[in-house]
């Protein structure tokens, strides 16, 4: 089959009929997932085509779906639970952290937990501190979880196919912000295995590293920065694990700079691990410190004025590049706030 | 009809006596040093727990809270694998990785005892509704503690349990204690049983120092649950000895504890044995018995191998999956990959 032009969400809908038309022990379960369609429409019509059986409308009870989920996996089906937020984590952390994670270890590997947990994530809808956030640090804390949060409409698909196919729990995050973003689908053909990186956009001057969609403000920030002279490689790491720190090394060791971009805020976000391991592995292949684009240390505000303010974009992104490769001073630096 | 009852109730009384002297050397173990530390839970005073694990058939499956020892052995566990998992040997159920409070089985139904109070009920949730989905004939019995009657995930699992119709059973162990705050010091309403009618469910307290009146409980609940009417059951009893085994007890007082005591569910079963005609002797022998098994599994237990330390990187990920990159390795990559 050829590619076609489709949606981030049309994408997800159709992993998910694919996938269950492949695996009749595939249930989704979780609010609004059923009559609704899903509150950003990704399961939207699911219940017609598979029954409420198959598609299974909750109770508001986060921890109790998502524990149902866990016992469901160990006995035979391979349940996707939809948490509708990311923002609502806290309320399953147990189930996740301690439960999902650590049932095959803690039993000897005797028993593993096939289950994806899909959520989404990220500012772009005023959604405000609660319904806002990108939490994806307090699951690749945990061993045990896989992480994987596409940027693309090809790795919407595939990487919940590849998901509904791994014998250990996935977290999927998707990000609110994409889902009305079209690119190509190609069903058939997925960009790359699961857990290898992508070089997105090939570049000699700095490595960009971005997942989510961060990717997509970074190949626009690598477009900035090729007007104005300045060759930026984008990486796309689609899965935070495993996490292919082999290509991001691979790359920086031939730019000699790095900027690591997540919508998460800063400290002791996925961007400190990032940057700990670019330190690490290209140690001596660096002319430049790694440079965190990261979310603000703030709450996510509601006002679409602060809220843009509050995340990084292209514009910053291209002036950290800039300032790292050319020594171009950014806007920002006549403000007074530098130091 | 009363042979028959002799019968049960003998066979009753040695799945009790089994359990309390597993848990006595349990504690035995950890007196001599051989245990993996002393989170060692024992459920001393309620051993009628058996008579819900005897009403289970062998494709039922289950999970249980940290104080889960009796409950495993009652449903077949080999008492030396179980004592060598809890003395962290390679030859424990879990692969030393689990321990007393992490124990299970998959082959005996056992779908894990669980270290977070109520952290395991939602699993026996989500097993029933796997059954129900295949049309399998199976019951799942989650087991906790009156801690756990505390807990949210448990009321969301008895919403989900009465919404969807599944076959699960909803047992709280009442000993009296969470860690070291009695139940009339944590709950408003001591009637648990009214908590689980309010979401729909079939909700019965039943005295826990009499095994028969369990068993016959949980064989009518089990039996509903397995028709898609799931219940809740309340086993009310004491703990004879502290939270864990570093637990002296403080918090209660010796005459407390000499009446918690005094209504032991084994002395009870046991004398009704005899007042139905039952041998003391024979009764004597089969507890020697049972304790020679037991001096048997504990040796073995501690005669056991500790698990090589590599093995500590396997089991976090199916085996054909990514591993973790041990520690030592990453700092070879990093310096060798920098030097000079």
């Amino acid at each position: 089959m050829s590619a076609i032009e489709t949606t981030y969400r049309e994408a997800l809908r159709q992993a998910l009929i694919d996938a269950m038309l492949a695996d009749p022990e595939i249930v989704v379960m979780g609010e609004e997932v059923g009559l609704y369609g899903g509150a950003y429409g990704v399961t939207k019509g699911l219940i017609d085509q598979f029954g409420p059986d198959r598609i299974m409308d909750t109770p508001i009870s986060e921890a109790g779906i998502v524990g149902a989920a866990v016992g469901a996996a160990m006995s035979g089906l391979r349940p996707v639970a939809e948490l509708m937020y990311v923002d609502f984590v806290g309320l399953v952390m147990d189930q996740l952290a301690n439960q999902a994670a650590k049932i095959r270890y803690m039993f000897g590997g005797q028993i593993g937990v096939p289950m994806v947990l899909r959520s989404q994530g990220g500012t772009g809808r005023s959604g405000a501190a609660q319904h806002s956030q990108s939490l994806e640090a307090w699951m690749t804390h945990i061993p045990g979880l896989r992480v994987a949060m596409p940027g693309t409409v090809n790795d919407a698909y595939h990487l919940l196919r590849q998901a509904l196919t791994l014998p250990d729990p996935v977290v999927f995050l998707e990000h609110k912000g994409l889902y009305v973003q079209k690119g190509m689908l190609d069903v058939a053909v997925p960009d790359a295995p699961w857990g290898k990186a992508l070089v997105r956009q090939p570049g000699k001057d700095v490595t960009i590293v971005a997942y989510s969609k961060m990717v997509m403000e970074s190949l626009v920030a690598a477009d900035m920065l090729m007007a104005q002279g300045v060759s930026a490689e984008v990486i796309d790491l689609r899965t935070l694990n495993p996490l292919d720190d082999a290509t991001i090394a691979q790359s920086v060791r031939r730019t000699h700079r790095a900027i690591v971009v997540t919508e998460a805020h800063q400290t002791a976000g996925f961007s400190a691990e990032l940057s700990a391991r670019i330190h690490e592995l290209c140690f001596d292949h660096l002319e430049e410190p790694v440079a965190r684009v990261a979310g603000e240390d703030i709450p996510i505000p509601v006002s679409p004025a602060l809220e843009r303010g509050a995340v990084p974009d292209a514009q910053l992104i291209a002036e950290t590049g800039l300032w790292l490769v050319k020594r171009q001073a950014p806007s920002w630096a006549d403000s007074g706030t530098d130091s | 009809m009363k042979a028959n009852n002799n019968q049960l109730l003998h066979a009753l009384y040695r799945d009790m006596r089994r359990i309390r002297s597993l848990e006595e050397r349990v504690s035995e173990m950890f007196v001599r040093s051989e245990s993996a530390g002393s989170m060692l839970h024992l459920s001393i005073g309620e051993e009628s727990v058996a008579g819900i694990c005897r009403a289970m058939e062998a494709k039922d499956s289950f999970t249980t809270h940290h104080r889960g020892h009796g409950i495993f052995v009652a449903r077949g566990a080999e008492p030396a694998r179980m004592l060598a998992e809890i003395a962290g040997k390679a030859d424990g159920y879990c692969r030393g990785k689990g321990g007393s409070m992490h124990i299970a089985d998959m082959g005996l139904g056992h779908l894990g005892a669980n270290a977070i109070v109520g952290g395991g009920i939602s699993h026996a949730v989500g097993a029933a509704l796997a059954y129900k989905r295949k049309k399998q004939p199976r019951v799942s019995v989650a087991f906790y503690g009156d801690g756990a009657m505390q807990q949210g995930i448990l009321y969301e699992s008895m919403n989900l349990a009465a919404l969807w119709g599944l076959p699960v059973l909803f047992v709280c162990i009442n000993n009296q204690y969470g860690m070291g705050t009695r139940v009339d010091r944590a709950a408003a309403n001591l009637a648990f049983d009214e908590r689980a009618r309010a979401f729909g469910l079939q909700g019965e307290i039943v005295d826990g120092t009499d095994v028969e009146a369990v068993h016959e409980a949980a064989e009518r609940m089990i039996a509903a649950a397995r028709a898609g009417k799931p219940g809740f059951l309340c086993l009310t009893c004491y703990r004879f000895h502290g939270h864990a085994r570093m637990d002296k007890s403080p918090y209660r007082d010796a005459d407390e504890e000499a009446q918690g005591r005094a209504r032991d569910p084994l002395k009870i079963a046991r004398d009704r044995l005899v007042e139905r005609g039952g041998n003391a002797a024979a009764l004597d022998q089969l507890d020697a018995e049972i304790a020679a098994e037991m001096d048997t599994a504990l040796e073995s237990a501690i005669a056991a191998h500790m698990p090589d330390v590599s093995t500590m990187f396997e089991d976090v990920y199916a085996p054909d999956q990514p591993k973790p990159v041990p520690l030592r390795a990453r700092l070879s990559v990093i310096l060798s990959e920098n030097s000079r």
